[in-house]
């Protein structure tokens, strides 16, 4: 008990770093290199592909939570994993929010660097592989705001992670979780200090991701 | 002989625009061959064609005698023999020492043997005080100084240059002119294809020179035939400055 609270707080600010940051990173793993080809290659229904990526921005949080509730439920068919009510399965939930972010900014980003570069990268010599990967390089900053869009939609979401997490003290009890229940108790006052204890985060992570995104390429 | 670079029977559109038009033509090692031509001639997708950037829709392209597809992984190893400048040279978003560098990381050279070779190509071209600087703040002399570096420092067998100096003053026109004399002084194998609407440069640089006319090569010839006595029409026109484009 820290501060006058049932619980952790240090604990369960730590999870929700935990969580957040973890579903930003795989999020971005799959979703920045899907961005990249949908970006940078030419095909077929691309115009399609672009638009529904653009619309799960909207992607609700608790039809991600559903999804990773009746995959990992136990008549689900990955139930015998034992994920439904850990961490892990509220890192995945949080995954599939960001996957169409990071790709979505990721598409704009890279579609938005200049053709003269790109013809330069491919005049210098550099394979067609080469040549994305120093695409999305030149992109840094629009990437970079692409992972902080994600981290913030994670570290701010609390359907999914209540669906799939159950809000156990000690165990999947998050900040955003825990001002529900602060709420639902009645203590506005502890409610609101989480929320306090939120935004600091957040402000912190943030203000990391600045400096990352500021740093001159050299 | 078998020639360096080598464009048979290459056809190019771009949408219903026939950018190039059955064009041969052969560029043998240790050459420094020039494409002349008015704008719109044609002259730069040729370039782009010889660097494989760009597939033929019709006709061949062969590097050493050996035919190429664009497509291919092949191409992407071609490549990496063959440097390009082109006409307006734009930074990667780093330091100028890494815009170097990054012409030998693509090539799969180490940390230790890149960092010599930048220092020597960042001595040799006077970029030295601007090595950490980025890219992007260098002037237009600098940028091409380095675009030039960046494009020569893994030593290519084949140098394409898509004209070079058209933002250049006299000053940087003649140093870059130097640069490219140099470059194929070290080593006499080495073959250099330059674009240029300029005859005068023409005229001073290259050994060969092939005219580019709509879309079709109109002429090939050694120099002095050339501009002496040239068999098109239109190449005599071009050479006495009668063609308005």
């Amino acid at each position: 008990m820290v501060l006058g609270f049932e619980y952790d707080v240090v604990q369960v600010t730590l999870l929700s770093l935990y969580v957040a940051g973890a579903a930003t990173i795989l999020g971005c793993m799959i979703g920045i290199p899907l961005g990249s080809l949908i970006g940078l290659k030419e095909f077929g229904g691309k115009g399609a592909l672009k638009t529904i990526t653009y619309t799960m921005y909207g992607f609700p949080p608790v039809i991600s939570g559903l999804v990773i509730y009746y995959l990992f439920s136990r008549s689900g068919p990955f139930g015998a994993l034992g994920v439904l009510f850990t961490p892990t399965a509220m890192i995945l939930a949080e995954t599939l929010l960001v996957i169409p972010l990071a790709a979505g900014i990721t598409i704009n980003e890279v579609s938005e660097v200049d053709k003269s570069i790109k013809d330069t990268i491919r005049a210098l010599g550099a394979s067609r592989r080469k040549s994305t990967l120093t695409v999305m390089r030149e992109a840094w900053v629009g990437l970079v705001m692409a992972a902080m869009i994600g981290f913030g939609r994670c570290i701010a979401e609390v359907g999914a992670a209540y669906m799939v997490g159950g809000n156990i003290a000690g165990e999947t009890r998050t900040l955003t979780t825990a001002i529900m229940l602060e709420t639902r108790m009645g203590k506005f006052d502890y409610a609101l200090g989480l929320g306090l204890v939120l935004i600091s985060v957040a402000l912190a992570v943030f203000f990391f991701m600045r400096l990352l995104q500021e740093k001159e390429h050299l | 002989m078998t020639a360096a670079v080598e464009l048979r029977n290459a056809t190019k559109r771009y949408g219903d625009v026939v950018a190039v038009k059955g064009a041969n033509l052969a560029i043998q090692k240790g050459e420094l061959f020039g494409i002349l031509g008015p704008s719109g001639a044609g002259k730069s997708t040729v370039l782009r064609l010889l660097d494989l950037l760009d597939p033929p829709d019709e006709g061949a392209i062969l590097v050493n005698g050996e035919e190429v597809s664009c497509r291919s992984r092949r191409a992407d190893e071609v490549r990496e023999r063959i440097g390009m400048i082109l006409q307006k040279p734009v930074p990667l978003n780093r330091s100028v020492a890494n815009n170097i560098a990054y012409s030998l990381q693509i090539r799969g050279w180490g940390e230790e043997e890149t960092a010599k070779k930048v220092d020597e190509e960042l001595e040799k071209y006077g970029l030295q005080e601007r090595r950490g600087k980025n890219a992007r703040t260098l002037s237009g002399g600098e940028m091409q100084r380095l675009s030039f570096a960046r494009s020569t420092v893994f030593g290519p067998e084949i140098l394409l240059l898509d004209e070079f100096s058209a933002n250049l003053d006299p000053k940087n026109v003649a140093l870059m002119e130097r640069q490219i004399s140099s470059y194929m002084q070290e080593d006499r194998s080495r073959t250099v294809v330059m674009v240029t609407h300029n005859i005068f440069q023409a005229r001073r640089m290259c050994d060969k020179i092939a005219l580019m006319w709509d879309g079709e090569v109109v002429e090939v010839a050694d120099k002095s035939k050339f501009f002496e006595e040239p068999d098109d029409p239109r190449t005599a026109a071009f050479v006495k400055g009668d063609v308005v484009y």
